[in-house]
């Protein structure tokens, strides 16, 4: 699944890092364009338009987190967040305010694909295909259908709505508030418990092993992510 | 020292006290006196002189505080001498140069000049006297050049006044000259003195001719002159005899005459005991001063309290002992001490009492003289000084003169009640109505009122009973004998009756410090920790003595307030005064004749490792100053201060070291860890991409993809150990908060399994949790971490064909979660430590590990309000529970 030919920006104030990343997305055939400050990248990405901004969060002149918002204000670019910050709060104001996947730093390169991939699919791809398919779980949006293992089962119209936005989002991490406004509206976006007794019940109806989530990936104390590859 | 020496050997004690005589001597300065009879003799020139040769000599001289009253000779011989500049004292409105002591210890010269050694400071100085600064100059071990003239010497002051007439309030203890290395006497003929002062050489003329009147008189000068020569010879023979001692040479030893002599609360005391110092000079004996406070003293006023107090102090100014003992009569109680001391002779005021009151209790004198035995009873005769005044009367009323009202009052109502009677009885009989006023005033109001109760209950009888009445006539001579009766019976029965009350409570009062001070021996034993000590000294202290309290400790080698009475507030000059107090090791401050105006009296707290701190007490009225009672049982709480205050930091430090050497071994131990934990990966990531680098052609391909995976893992725990290493730190800054939701437990677990990933591949994980557990509120980010340490941890020390098992539950109103492995278990030493930092239980297969995951773990659950523990498994392996208390969470959503 190479994408040759795409241009990614990557936007890091560290020189070894900018390195590292160059040699590897070269590898996979992506054109890398380099910025060192926040206001740097937002310039270059309206010279070079890229496809897709891979941003660190803690810049010299403009935080990560401003730039995706004003990124946000005319673009739908996907972008990832690459940070040393490994606090849940941190990664929750970024995907808020609009990134598209967050890796904390260090990470390997396999993953960074990985998820680069989904979200350039994503972009690329108007409209999420209507059927999703892992091992055995089977969504049909269009017929508003589940089945596990080739048996079709019945879930509530909350716990639906909670798979169909992950399953439109496969790949990509969901905050909680994010699953909060898309289900229940934005008055809720607090509720947190909801979520987390309606994930449960999901999880028991879908999961072989609620225990051991296959499908549906607990990102802590950030959110959800649908499984995308197996 | 109970007994003579039996020969002429010299003593060991006395010895003793040589060697340490030297010993302070050779860090002392040297004391030089240029000593004179007269203003004018020339002390100041010679000492000048005397300079000029020292520094001709190398040393380094300056000049601290010279008076050259304007005399052009003088001032010549300053020029070139150092002279530090001296600083102005306002005292009222008027400025007045002193020597500036802060400045010649700063300048720390070998000699220093110091003019007039008896000079009374100006009030404000740090020190009441002169002598005192260079007392202070010797001990930062500065020589000090000083004159003196004899007229200021304690000892001599009344021979000198008597000669000339003048009373020297300026005086100087004799101690100071006795300490004096080298007194170097100058002398001029008194013709020559005269002639100079005629000239007008010495003093601006106009005082000159009142001074030559009254003091420079030949007869005046000549006496003074022997008197000064015989000081000093007295001196020399002092050193002389030092030696002799040292050095065992036979020679008229005298060590044998022991003095005492007694104070009383009359004036008469200031003389006896320069007598009994001259006379103690004379016999080189030594001598004792002793106050004897009997019941009958108890209701003394203050002001002869501070008197006897005062002249206790004097004895010891002038080299005495000076003992207060508590006793029952005089005379006993001296001759007891005298024997038990080895006293030869015993110096007593003459009695300036009645004739009529020696009769009735007998003359001190003849009891003294007639229970003494062998020793000698000597008596001085209290001359009548106009210059003292009178200010006690015998029988000065101290108490309220209320009580006398009520007196009055008392025997008013005998005679009311005489009246009625009075038609009944014959008026003889009424006469033990009075009686018994006198003895209800007697044992209700005290001594005075009860006599006052006595005169006026004769004179009341007189006027209102005994024909004829109305009048203070006497008809009938028979009532004449009544009168004397009723007079005499009541007076007696107000003395016993009163003195047997005064005992009481001289002795309830005594009981009550003593009480006092078990108590505080009592409270303190039972305390543990320096701040609770303080605690308990402070509140004994005010509570006993009715003043408020302050202690001082040194800190780094500065005395700071460390604790005092609630609202006691220190100002920065009174920690100056207990400062100096702390650094010499001597009582300054408030009622003492160092820095007086400070608000507080300061002791030091001395314990035979020196002085450790200082105890500040102040009056809560400024007026109020210790009776030598108060002051004798402070200087008892004071010793039991220091040595408690002593105890406490001695355990601290004790404490302290320990603390310090276990947290020195700790650190060692963290970054021995540390660096061996973050080095090892990062020797196999290097060595595995070095190899790459270098071999990278010769390598088979599975050989490349093995050091890669390597590479992988190690940065991948490298991670995990700054990951570890970021926790703790957190954790133990504080910086970990909570961020609580309601979660799901089976979710937690399952995002726990999840985040260990890859070495939960191919091991069996057997999850049991019951189908209905409630949300529990936690931080899920931190609590998964908890179980992703305890997993990884059952993963690392269990084999890995053996399951890990993890149950949750709900139990008394807890959520369990529990890990357990089939491992070896834990050692049963290890159990208590496996959740320490660093602590890793040993096993031949070193298992790789930070140490720091069960301890970060802890902190977790603990900073929950949960606990975790381990035990070991039966049937073999461990087992950790987590425990964490839900309270008010329905078991059921």
């Amino acid at each position: 699944m190479n994408d040759i030919g795409l241009r990614v920006l990557v936007v890091d104030d560290e020189r070894a890092i900018r390195r590292y990343l160059h040699a590897a997305l070269n590898a996979q055939g992506y054109t890398v364009y380099e910025a060192s400050g926040g206001k740097e990248a937002l310039n270059m990405v309206v010279a070079d338009r890229p496809d897709l901004i891979i941003l660190d969060l803690g810049l010299p002149d403009v935080d990560g987190v401003e730039v995706t918002r004003q990124l946000r204000e005319w673009t739908p670019i996907p972008i990832i967040i690459l940070s040393v910050r490994e606090q849940e709060s941190d990664k929750i104001a970024a995907l808020d305010a609009g990134a598209d996947d967050y890796l904390t730093k260090p990470f390997s390169s396999g993953e960074l694909m990985a998820r680069m991939r989904v979200a350039l699919r994503r972009s690329l791809q108007t409209a999420a295909e209507p059927v999703f398919k892992m091992d055995n779980l089977n969504v049909d949006l269009t017929r508003r259908q589940v089945k596990v293992a080739g048996e079709e089962i019945s879930l509530t119209p909350t716990e639906y709505d909670l798979l169909r936005i992950l399953v439109q989002n496969a790949g990509r991490v969901l905050t909680h508030r994010q699953m909060l406004r898309q289900v229940w509206g934005s008055a809720y976006e607090s509720e947190a418990h909801l979520l987390r007794v309606n994930m449960s019940n999901l999880r028991r109806k879908i999961e072989p092993d609620p225990t051991r989530p296959r499908y549906i990936i607990t990102e802590p104390g950030v959110g959800y992510r649908l499984r995308a590859e197996a | 020292m109970s007994t003579l020496p039996p020969d002429n050997r010299p003593d060991p004690d006395r010895l003793l006290a040589h060697v340490q005589a030297d010993e302070k001597q050779r860090l002392r300065g040297h004391l030089k006196i240029f000593f004179g009879y007269a203003a004018v003799v020339g002390k100041t020139y010679a000492m000048l002189e005397a300079a000029h040769q020292r520094k001709a000599e190398g040393v380094d001289v300056v000049v601290g505080y010279v008076e050259t009253h304007d005399r052009v000779e003088t001032e010549n011989m300053l020029k070139g001498l150092e002279v530090i500049p001296r600083q102005t004292i306002t005292y009222r409105t008027i400025q007045l140069p002193e020597l500036d002591i802060d400045k010649i210890l700063a300048r720390k010269p070998q000699l220093v000049l110091v003019d007039e050694l008896a000079h009374t400071n100006t009030p404000g100085s740090r020190h009441g006297k002169r002598y005192q600064d260079v007392e202070e100059l010797l001990s930062a071990g500065i020589d000090v050049y000083t004159t003196l003239n004899i007229q200021h010497l304690e000892s001599l002051n009344d021979v000198v006044a008597q000669i000339t007439g003048t009373k020297v309030r300026e005086t100087i203890p004799d101690s100071v000259i006795d300490e004096v290395t080298d007194i170097e006497l100058i002398d001029l003929p008194t013709e020559e003195l005269l002639n100079r002062l005629k000239e007008g050489k010495v003093y601006v003329p106009e005082q000159a001719g009142r001074a030559i009147e009254k003091f420079f008189r030949q007869g005046n000068l000549t006496a003074l002159r022997e008197l000064t020569m015989r000081r000093a010879a007295e001196r020399v023979d002092d050193q002389m005899l030092s030696y002799m001692e040292t050095r065992a040479i036979p020679g008229p030893w005298a060590a044998g005459e022991r003095l005492l002599v007694c104070i009383s609360p009359g004036e008469v005391s200031e003389r006896l005991i320069r007598t009994a110092r001259r006379l103690a000079d004379e016999l080189k004996a030594e001598w004792y001063a002793i106050y004897v406070e009997t019941p009958g003293q108890a209701g003394m006023s203050t002001d002869q309290r501070d008197r006897v107090h005062r002249m206790l102090r004097l004895a010891e100014d002038l080299g005495a002992k000076s003992i207060s003992l508590p006793g029952q009569s005089v005379v006993e109680t001296v001759t007891d001490y005298a024997r038990s001391h080895n006293v030869t002779k015993i110096i007593i005021g003459k009695s300036r009492r009645s004739h009529w009151y020696e009769l009735l209790r007998g003359s001190v004198s003849d009891q003294l003289i007639r229970q003494s035995g062998p020793i000698d009873v000597y008596f001085v005769n209290s001359e009548a000084q106009a210059s003292f005044k009178q200010s006690e009367r015998l029988w000065q009323p101290h108490r309220p003169w209320r009580r006398y009202i009520w007196s009055i009052a008392l025997v008013a109502a005998a005679t009311g009640i005489c009246g009625l009677v009075a038609p009944y009885i014959s008026p003889t009989n009424l006469v033990v109505i009075y009686l018994l006023s006198t003895v209800v005033a007697a044992i209700f109001l005290g001594r005075g009122p009860a006599i006052l109760a006595s005169f006026l209950s004769v004179a009341t009888f007189d006027y209102f009973f005994v024909p004829p009445q109305l009048t203070l006539a006497v008809t009938d001579t028979e009532y004449i004998l009544t009168f004397f009766g009723l007079l005499s019976v009541s007076l007696v029965i107000s003395y016993l009756t009163a003195q047997v009350r005064e005992q009481a409570e001289a002795a309830q009062r005594r009981e009550a410090q003593t009480a006092a001070l078990y108590e505080l021996g009592h409270d303190l034993t039972a305390t543990v920790g320096l701040e609770a000590v303080a605690k308990t000294i402070i509140a004994h202290i005010s509570q006993t003595f009715s003043r408020e309290v302050a202690i001082f400790l040194p800190e780094s080698g500065q005395l700071r307030l460390y604790n005092a009475s609630p609202g006691l507030v220190v100002a920065e000059n009174e920690l100056a005064v207990a400062t100096w107090a702390f650094e010499h090791g001597q009582i300054a401050g408030r009622g003492t004749d160092t820095l007086p105006d400070a608000s507080m009296h300061y002791q030091p707290l001395k314990t035979t490792h020196g002085v450790i701190g200082v105890l500040g007490v102040k009056p809560a009225n400024p007026n109020s100053y210790m009776s030598p009672e108060q002051r004798r049982t402070l200087d008892t709480f004071v010793n039991q201060v220091a040595l408690a205050i002593e105890g406490a930091r001695l355990a601290e430090q004790a404490r302290q070291t320990e603390l310090l050497e276990a947290t020195e071994k700790l650190q060692t131990a963290l970054l021995n860890s540390i660096s061996h934990d973050l080095r090892t990966p990062l020797v196999s990531i290097t060595g595995a991409l070095s190899s790459l680098e270098e071999a990278s052609p010769a390598l088979d391909e599975e050989v490349r993809r093995s050091l890669i995976e390597t590479a992988g893992e190690e940065a991948e725990r490298l991670n995990r150990l700054v990951g570890n290493l970021l926790d703790i730190t957190r954790l133990e800054a504080g910086a970990m908060r909570l961020h609580c939701e309601a979660c799901d437990v089976q979710e937690l677990i399952g995002s726990s399994l999840e985040q260990i990933g890859t070495p939960l591949k191919n091991r069996q994980v057997k999850v049991e949790i019951p189908p209905k557990l409630p949300l529990v509120p936690l931080d899920f980010v931190l609590f998964s971490r908890v179980l992703v340490n305890v997993i990884d941890n059952a993963l690392k020390y269990s084999p890995p064909d053996k399951p890990i098992d993890i149950k949750a539950r709900v139990s008394n109103h807890s959520l369990e979660i529990t890990v357990a492995d089939r491992g070896e278990g834990i050692p049963a030493g290890d159990l208590e430590h496996i959740f320490d930092k660093f602590y890793r239980v040993q096993r031949p297969d070193n298992v790789s590990g930070t140490g720091l995951g069960l301890s970060i773990s802890k902190g977790i659950v603990e900073a929950h309000g949960g606990t975790i523990r381990a035990e070991n498994r039966r049937g073999g392996g461990a087992i950790i529970t987590v425990r964490l208390p839900l309270e008010g969470i329905e078991t059921n959503e």
